[in-house]
């Protein structure tokens, strides 16, 4: 591309930057294990200093590791294949709905859905990537807009009203610990979380190492290139989308399970900014960043309004800022001091430290 | 077949909001090849704007021009300030920022005026233009008021040079700039026309919708879904894919009636009519990717 105009571009560019090159290295790696035995430790404190590791912490810590699934899922998509979608919560809502449904009317159990709800919507997201192979950047975000939008709607259509309950949506029972387990609910949840997503992130990370991710990315650097060098660009592009919506589906199964009830106006487009949000706050084309992004996304959504009263008490400002406002003015300074998101920035920050 | 026509009819009257949306979506789009997503939220601003202004007894369109114009200077202030230091951010990262102006903006105005539902008054006389009680006088002022927003702005692009250098640094940068163009000073004035032009679209629909800050939410899908199926580089293209959007939506809870009322299965309500308007915007541009009017770009590899 040597004279195009932005306007020109601007459908053809690729929406993401990569973070680093490098998906995860040797360090990294040992880091993430750390990580992950400190989350099997975290609910073991809850003995030891109950005040600090309260149920509702554990709680509002699983909603992490689920909304870091889901933006895990959308990350693939992406930072990692360059197609951005603004409708990722349709897959989030088909996901906690197929769960449900099999809970309540087929009476599964709990831990047989995982598999069903990533296959339903891997194939889902598989047919949507196909009209999707004919849009690219704003096209895309429309037309994923539109899912986003439809999907809350179908779960409200009258015909499927048997199957969803319509607006009232289902209730469901929290998963209990198995085998015994001398857990409270809230463990249980906490760990049962934590296995699903560190296994999805230990997948992902292999995906994205092996020669389909590098398919994936070459896709999203230049397609047409990509497609020179044969790789099957359509082929990737539906696959990874299917893929996408199976994560994402599956943090939405997840979450039916947590809150133990579904209804069709919590899959709205707000969630799906939401995922949006968190994808580019934590990080584009970084899997650390989705966990960043997942722990932001709920941060955020808890502490606006004590943030909002911070303002408005300690630092004595004359005016009222409501907690929306805080979110907004939190969101621009953000994207101002790290444009490629927190895991970018860290990782600047980082590198600067060690010159 | 009556209430076909007067369907069609009301969907051209919404149709003139999407399109005067669309054209300051346009607007930001050519110059920068961003998609505004705060700008619903601007409009809704500017329109408080104006709303408060009649509250102190400034006439209506005295009213109109001041709103006007503030939009005009803030769209430029936030071009300079919030969005120049972006330029080299990665896209995701400024639909992040717009995501950002929304909240700010929706959440000062409710702040300000409250979420309460407010009556927006209508400028146009009741009786001059009532055809036939087919569309009411407003819808019919709101379409001439967005024929006057586009002739205006094709005559300011077309025939005046700083329309010409405008349409310069929005196609070609790097030449624009070598020839003289300032195109930094541009990309403000893009921001401030869009800014300008949404303020019109918002106090033209506030009186249907009524004053609230949450008002422009779905109008700012319309007008998107209708810049893209018309055109997002066609400022024309753009005004009729929004009227084409308002028709389309319409006669899809039309026909969906109908069916209901002949064969009484019920297949499409209400409830379903964006989806389904959305659905077909999405196959048309499937087929034509550029839009029904726009440029079909062709890159140098």
């Amino acid at each position: 591309m040597t004279t195009a105009s932005p306007a020109d571009t601007a459908a053809h560019e690729s929406v993401a930057t990569p973070v680093s090159t490098s998906v995860t290295s040797g360090a990294s790696d040992r880091w993430a294990w750390g990580l992950v035995a400190v989350g099997i430790i975290i609910p073991l404190l809850g003995y030891v200093v109950p005040d600090i590791v309260s149920d509702y912490r554990l709680f509002l810590m699983s909603t992490m590791m689920i909304y870091a699934i889901a933006v895990l899922g959308l990350n693939l998509l992406t930072g990692f294949n360059g197609q951005i979608s603004l409708g990722h919560g349709a897959f989030y809502g088909v996901g906690a709905y197929t769960a449900a449904i099999l809970m309540d009317k087929v009476g599964m159990p709990y831990w047989t859905l995982l598999p069903i709800v990533a296959v339903v919507c891997f194939v889902i997201g598989f047919l949507f990537g196909l009209p999707a192979l004919r849009l690219e950047g704003i096209y895309l975000a429309l037309a994923t807009f539109a899912l986003a939008l439809a999907v809350p709607q179908m779960l409200k259509y009258r015909w499927l009203e048997d199957l969803t309950g319509g607006v009232q949506g289902i209730v469901l029972l929290k998963p209990e610990p198995p085998f015994g387990l001398p857990l409270s609910e809230d463990q249980w949840l906490y760990y049962y979380c934590l296995i699903v997503m560190v296994i999805l992130y230990w997948a992902a990370a292999n995906l994205l190492r092996g020669r389909s991710g590098r398919a994936m990315m070459a896709i999203r650097d230049h397609s047409m290139a990509a497609s020179t060098m044969g790789i099957d660009v359509a082929r990737y592009k539906t696959i990874t989308f299917g893929i996408s919506a199976a994560y994402t589906g599956v943090a939405g199964a997840l979450s039916a399970s947590a809150i133990a009830f579904v209804a069709p106006d919590s899959f709205g487009f707000f969630l799906s900014i939401s995922l949006l949000i968190g994808l580019v706050v934590g990080g584009v084309a970084s899997l650390a960043g989705s966990v960043i992004g997942g722990i932001f996304t709920v941060l955020v959504q808890n502490s606006s309004q004590s943030l909002s009263n911070f303002v408005k008490s300690d630092l004595g400002l004359p005016f009222d800022l409501s907690p929306y406002s805080v979110y907004g003015i939190l969101l621009i300074v953000l994207m101002y001091v790290m444009p490629t998101g927190i895991a970018g920035g860290v990782a600047i920050a980082w590198r600067r430290l060690r010159r | 077949m009556e209430q076909l026509i007067q369907q069609v009819a009301s969907g051209l009257a919404n149709g003139a909001i999407y399109a005067c949306v669309a054209l300051a979506l346009v607007m930001i789009f050519v110059s920068t090849s961003h998609i505004n997503f705060a700008q619903g939220e601007m409009a809704m601003f500017s329109t408080y704007l104006s709303w408060q202004l009649i509250q102190w007894g400034v006439g209506y369109w005295p009213a109109f021009v001041i709103a006007v114009l503030v939009s005009f200077v803030g769209g430029v202030l936030i071009e300079r300030t919030i969005l120049r230091p972006l330029h080299t951010a990665p896209i995701l990262s400024v639909v992040v920022v717009f995501i950002g102006l929304l909240a700010v903006f929706n959440s000062v105005a409710g702040t300000i005026w409250s979420y309460l539902i407010k009556e927006y008054p209508s400028p146009f006389p009741k009786e001059a233009l009532d055809l036939a009680g087919l569309i009411g006088a407003h819808q019919v002022g709101v379409v001439i008021v967005t024929l006057v927003v586009l002739s205006a702005l094709y005559v300011f692009f077309r025939y005046t040079p700083l329309g010409l250098a405008m349409r310069a640094a929005a196609q070609n940068p790097v030449s624009a700039r070598l020839a003289g163009v300032r195109v930094d000073s541009m990309l403000a004035l893009g921001w401030g026309l869009a800014a300008a032009v949404g303020a019109v679209a918002g106090m033209m629909v506030a009186h249907i919708v009524y004053l609230e800050p949450n008002m422009m939410g779905g109008i700012l899908l319309y007008a998107f879904a209708g810049a893209l199926l018309g055109g997002i580089t066609n400022p024309g293209g753009a005004v009729l894919g929004g009227f084409m959007v308002g028709v389309l939506e319409n006669l899809v809870a039309f026909f969906g009636n109908v069916i209901e009322k002949q064969t009484g299965v019920y297949i499409i309500g209400n409830g379903e009519k964006l989806t389904v308007a959305l659905i077909i915007v999405i196959c048309v541009l499937t087929l034509k990717p550029s839009g029904l009017f726009g440029r079909v770009v062709v890159t140098r590899v």
